[in-house]
């Protein structure tokens, strides 16, 4: 005992010198009690915004793609934007879940869960984009290759817009196998506290599990093996949704620096997300010694690296359009600075590399509320990359006669704020009806001096 | 075959360290340690109830090759031999641009097996039945079952040990 209190290298992962059980209630108080007062009006907030996305998204598809501010020149914008914006916030729940599972990193145990919620929901709402961007989305199902009359013609396999196809899917399947793989020994806590038609339910999707020791055994091989697997994965996902512009001759795209920068961005991205959430759920329920402050300062670490990261890029970026000598880049980047969009590259700078390099001050990691703006502020500058990537280097192409602007008109604006409706209408879903903190790996790092740096040690050798 | 019901002892423990030292002492004296249930992974159980290191890597392997040849072989055929297609130019067995949906594909299907074998092996499905041992199995508490292999001990003896070992409860079940 006296060896965890007087350690002051240290905080404990869990304060509140938790027992199992008092876990169990904390966490199973939510699903079983309902949450606290603030959760109401969030979800109805959240309800409306996505209630206003469907009524847009309606609307587009009945009128058609007209309803967008494209024209000829700028045929992608703020659709693949959001598309891409998405895509990458959900990389920091695969990051947490299955990268810092195979690092041994024990902090992830509280958040993980949530993570990979967010990593979901986050997926569903990108891929909401390309569906709609397709115009005519009821004949959505001929990106598969399934045997047609039409002589049986298969879809382009050469074709970057298809990979996406592929490695979002997967990426979709495997994490939400993850997550609800992770799941299934909590669901049993739940099934055996509850009763009647509330115990049938999490029976089901208990699959029966009785917590017996055969059954951790391969349960933690498992969860190694599909971490091994979803890490690659993750890595190759956003640089399959780079290769859209990274394989197109257009000046500003056409770099190979563009997989490593978007799997970075990704992670920057998805974290800042997560740091958002998490001071915003930890608040709400009552989850402080849970999610304490070394979580935060943890999340932050690695925003204040990626951000760095996504930085240098930024700088590489524009040493290689002026060390190419090619006149068609070096006007891409300058238009990119001094263009007309000027101002979302400023914003672009500002927020994802400026701004997290506050988090090298301790002071600034441990005020919460800081670390809150900061993270607005990344998801509002990662927001603003995707678009200077995507409408500054279109609007001005080869030929001066075609050069044209773009804006976003209301129905873009309508599906955008509709994305986050359905992205926190989905979130706050989770919040209420399932465990938001993994009990079972929670239970595991209570006491730290003995704490399972050992996952799955007897089992894979 | 049917077997003899055999009467099992059930000891429930409060934390993972004296149900891990009851087992020791158990297998020490020669009894027959059948199961444990805990809320979490209990590290050190696994060479006591002799569970083996797990074969789950080979369904792993085994969906990895699945995918990574069926998904080639797909975009082949589909490509250069079902219904070639000139798109651009390029030829029309692009095997470095096949190379991304392969790699994908061989995620999925090592991913989904993995699982499927998962939950096969374990016998988890929806709506099996489980044995109510003790429903805080799940919250907090530890449960070892032994039994023992001859006459020369009692139940008695066992609920002993156990009770040496700092048990919280312990009782008999018969089992078919």
């Amino acid at each position: 005992m006296s060896i965890i209190q007087t350690s002051t290298l240290k905080p404990p992962l869990i304060l509140g010198r938790k027992t199992p059980t008092q876990v169990t209630s904390d966490v199973c108080t939510v699903p079983e009690k309902g949450p606290g007062r603030l959760w109401l009006p969030a979800f109805l907030l959240a309800l409306s915004a996505l209630l206003l996305g469907i009524v847009a998204v309606t609307y587009q598809i009945k009128v058609g793609i007209g309803t967008w501010g494209l024209n000829r020149t700028v045929g992608w914008a703020f659709d693949i934007t959001n598309f891409v914006f998405w895509v990458g916030i959900g990389h920091a729940g695969t990051l947490i879940s299955a990268v810092l599972l195979l690092l041994r990193q024990k902090w992830r145990t509280s958040i993980n869960r949530s993570a990979e919620a967010m990593t979901i929901f986050a997926v569903m709402c990108a891929g909401v984009f390309p569906l709609i961007h397709m115009g005519r989305p009821w004949l959505c199902f001929w990106v598969f290759p399934y045997p047609n009359t039409r002589g049986s013609l298969w879809v382009n396999f050469r074709s970057p817009l298809l990979w996406d196809v592929f490695a979002i899917g997967t990426y979709f399947t495997i994490s939400l196998v993850f997550w609800y793989l992770g799941m299934i020994p909590d669901v049993a806590t739940l099934r055996d506290r509850a009763k009647g038609f509330r115990r049938k339910l999490y029976s089901l999707f208990s699959l029966g599990w009785n917590g017996s020791a055969r059954t951790w055994s391969r349960y933690e091989v498992t969860c190694l093996l599909l971490a091994a697997l979803a890490t690659p994965l993750v890595v190759s996902v956003h640089s399959v949704v780079s290769s859209d512009f990274a394989t197109a001759v257009v000046p500003g795209w056409h770099t190979t620096l563009f997989p490593p920068y978007f799997v970075v961005g990704a992670v920057f991205s998805g974290f800042a997300m997560v740091l958002t959430l998490m001071i915003i759920a930890r608040k709400v329920m009552n989850f402080e010694d849970y999610i304490t402050q070394r979580h935060i300062s943890a999340m932050c670490k690695v925003v204040v690296f990626t951000g760095s990261v996504v930085g240098g890029a930024y700088a590489t970026e524009l040493f290689i359009a002026w060390y190419s000598g090619s006149p068609y880049e070096q006007f891409a980047f300058n238009n990119r600075i001094s263009g007309p969009y000027a101002w979302a590259y400023a914003i672009m700078v500002g927020c994802n590399v400026v701004a997290p390099q506050l988090l090298w001050i301790r002071k600034v990691r441990e005020t919460i509320a800081l670390v809150f703006i900061i993270s607005i502020l990344v998801n509002v500058g990662m927001w603003f990359e995707r678009f200077v990537i995507i409408v500054a280097s279109l609007h001005r192409d080869f030929l001066p006669s075609s050069w044209t602007s773009y804006a976003p008109t209301l129905v873009e604006i309508a599906t955008f704020v509709g994305s986050f409706g359905l992205f926190f209408t989905l979130f706050l879903l989770f919040c209420r009806f399932l465990p938001m903190i993994s009990m079972n790996e929670v239970k595991t790092v209570l006491k730290p001096h003995e704490a399972t740096e050992s996952f799955g040690k007897d089992t894979l050798k | 075959m049917k077997q003899r019901p055999v009467r099992t002892e059930v000891g429930v423990f409060g934390d993972e360290h004296t149900l891990l030292a009851a087992a020791k002492d158990c297998q020490h004296r020669g009894i027959d340690i059948v199961e444990a249930h805990s809320p979490y992974p209990i590290h050190g159980i696994d060479p006591i109830l002799g569970i083996r290191s797990s074969r789950l890597p080979y369904w792993t392997l085994v969906g990895g090759t699945l995918g990574l040849t069926l998904s080639l072989w797909f975009q082949y055929w589909s490509s250069a031999s079902d219904y070639p297609l000139n798109v651009g130019g390029k030829p029309f067995n692009s095997l470095p641009a096949f190379i991304p949906v392969t790699f994908e594909m061989l995620i999925l299907f090592a991913g989904l097996l993995t699982v499927a074998g998962f939950l096969l092996t374990s016998r988890l499905f929806p709506g099996r039945k489980t044995h109510p041992i003790d429903s805080r199995i799940t919250n907090d508490r530890f449960v070892l079952i032994v039994q023992r292999k001859d006459a020369s001990m009692t139940q008695g003896d066992i609920q002993t040990i156990l009770q040496h070992h700092g048990v919280l409860e312990c009782w008999s079940e018969m089992n078919e």
